[in-house]
């Protein structure tokens, strides 16, 4: 069985963004960037899956800048065996035109599975994995956090509002990693090392024959109202005093 | 023309949800029609006739749509997208599962997470964890899901006709194996007017119960608890408020034993009132609070039970 795991580079999950003055955006220069935290869910759920023998090849994907090559490198340090780089200098790249991507990329690779991060945490916009599913005609289960798979099939456990449920999915499949799948493996000195001379190609939307214009316009992007901090109370009681003042209770 | 809302429901009743996301698609100022979709769903049909202001209800009634698949769903969806202008779900799991791949299908983009209509066709929505606000303008239809917690639920008063569909076949790749609910006799935490948070400081899944379920009970509140918590084990995963878990924005929140990282407070930070209770002085989840308790949870907890009396 052969995996596929999109990924995409992001700012760093730890980083307290600033929004641009201008309203033109969110600064990203001199950032941290990282991997979305979801994809090294997806990363590490196909190793595992390589490792037990259920899987023969570990591919990774990413569309994006000349950087993003950086998240392909780490992603390959982690144990994946090869991956492919789908350039484009697009500033914004919308989840549809990556799902686009990801089939036409798809239509050449083949894979038996795709695992993806279940959204993005810049842009939270939670799409990319549904609107693959939907335009491959395979079947999907979301927000994963247990995979089993089977012979033709897999069995996947979701997290959902009212608590958890098990699908049954003919493969191949698309399915979107939760935090709670696994906890990803840090990359070993040794193994960033062999990463360096694994395959990485190189393409772009132009050569896969899809368009990538963005479909929505961004008007402005603000800072949010922000929440000050109020007061300390000394005591349960001045607490319980102040909530029934608060009118809350 | 008309904007087309598919209704959240569990099998048995209209879930909140729908009602919000009714406030958010009135804004789009077109008649709106309500599609449930699922199996023996006709008493949500009728409740959903009855919300303020919808002009029809469509009832979608089969054994393929029973356990709410994203397939069926979206196929469902798709299936009647001609007619509609807008096509609207409030962002649950059931929303955010279905309505990206309708969006694919359609070729369009869908807006995520709307908080805010600013007009037909623009809206606002939150990124990085809610950190940044964007305003979006989209052309052409519309496909949108809403952020409940940002909208009130339209009340009832309206008596909608309710019209019978035909579903389009399934072609079962995809099949519904089981599931494992939480019951609980609270509120339900996306719509609770209170909710008591519980964080990894709680230590135990025991703990967390004891200290959190008193305080819950006098207030008649939702519990819920940080990403921490959640992975540690002391609470299921659907009571998981944050980033990525639920958006909550209740009259009152208080946080137990939550340290406030970045991702638990894109979860609750538009709640009217926030208390924290901390040992940690300098814990973020401070900088958001109305009113910090600094000290021993497993005393001040209890003491406030007794104060509430």
């Amino acid at each position: 069985m052969k995996i596929l795991v999109p990924v995409k580079r992001v700012v760093d999950a730890n980083v307290k963004i600033r929004v641009k003055p201008d309203g033109s955006g969110v600064d990203t220069a001199n950032v941290k960037m990282s991997m979305n935290p979801f994809d090294e869910n997806a990363i590490e759920e196909a190793l595992r899956l390589r490792e037990a023998g259920t899987a023969t090849e570990v591919v990774i994907v990413t569309v994006g800048s000349e950087k993003s090559a950086e998240t392909l490198r780490a992603g390959l340090a982690m144990g994946a065996d090869r991956a492919i780089h789908v350039k484009t200098d697009a500033p914004r790249i919308e989840p549809l035109a990556v799902a686009k991507v990801l089939k036409a990329v798809i239509a050449s690779e083949a894979p038996d599975l795709v695992i993806l991060g279940k959204q993005a945490i810049d842009d939270d916009s939670n799409q990319t994995g549904q609107m693959l599913s939907a335009l491959l005609g395979w079947p999907q289960a979301t927000f994963a956090s247990k995979i089993v798979i089977g012979t033709g099939s897999m069995d996947v456990t979701r997290e959902i509002d009212g608590g958890l449920e098990t699908l049954r999915l003919m493969l191949p499949a698309v399915v979107t990693a939760d935090l709670r799948l696994n906890e990803p493996r840090y990359a070993s000195l040794p193994n960033i090392m062999k990463a360096k001379k694994k395959p990485l190609d190189e393409t772009s939307p132009e050569t896969l024959g899809v368009d990538i214009a963005p479909r929505l316009t961004v008007l402005k992007t603000t800072e949010p109202a922000g929440r000050t901090a109020g007061i300390i109370v000394a005591s349960a009681e001045e607490l319980a005093a102040k909530l029934k003042q608060a009118g809350v209770l | 023309m008309t904007t087309l809302i598919l209704a959240e429901h569990d099998g048995k009743t209209l879930n909140e949800a729908t009602a919000k996301a009714l406030t958010a698609a009135k804004a789009l100022g077109a008649p709106v029609h309500i599609l449930v979709a699922g199996h023996e769903v006709g008493a949500i049909a009728a409740a959903a006739a009855k919300l303020d202001g919808v002009a029809k209800v469509l009832s979608a009634d089969a054994e393929s749509l029973a356990h709410q698949l994203a397939e069926p769903f979206s196929a469902l969806l798709v299936s009647l997208a001609g007619n509609y202008d807008a096509i609207v779900a409030p962002a649950t799991s059931t929303g955010k599962n279905t309505l990206p791949r309708v969006a694919a299908l359609l070729d369009v983009m869908q807006v995520s997470e709307v908080s805010k209509v600013i007009a037909p066709d623009t809206f606002e929505r939150p990124i990085y964890a809610g950190n940044a606000i964007e305003t979006v303008q989209a052309s052409g239809k519309l496909v949108l899901t809403i952020r409940i917690s940002a909208f009130t639920a339209t009340g009832e008063g309206g008596n909608a006709p309710i019209e019978a569909l035909a579903v389009p076949a399934d072609d079962g790749r995809s099949r519904w194996l089981g599931a494992e609910l939480s019951a609980s006799v609270r509120p339900e935490l996306a719509g609770a007017r209170i909710v008591v948070s519980g964080g990894r400081a709680l230590g135990s899944a025991e703990k967390f119960d004891e200290v959190l379920a008193p305080l819950a009970d006098k207030l008649n509140a939702a519990i819920g608890a940080s990403r921490a918590a959640v992975d540690a084990g002391y609470a299921a995963n659907d009571m998981q408020v944050g980033q990525t878990g639920k958006v909550v924005a209740p009259e009152l929140y208080i946080a137990i034993g939550i340290s406030g990282a970045i991702q638990h407070l894109a979860g609750m930070k538009d709640s009217r009132i926030v208390v924290a209770i901390n040992k940690d002085a300098d814990a973020p989840i401070f900088q958001v609070a109305d009113f910090g308790l600094v000290g021993d949870l497993f005393t001040l907890v209890p003491a406030l039970v007794k104060a509430l009396d």
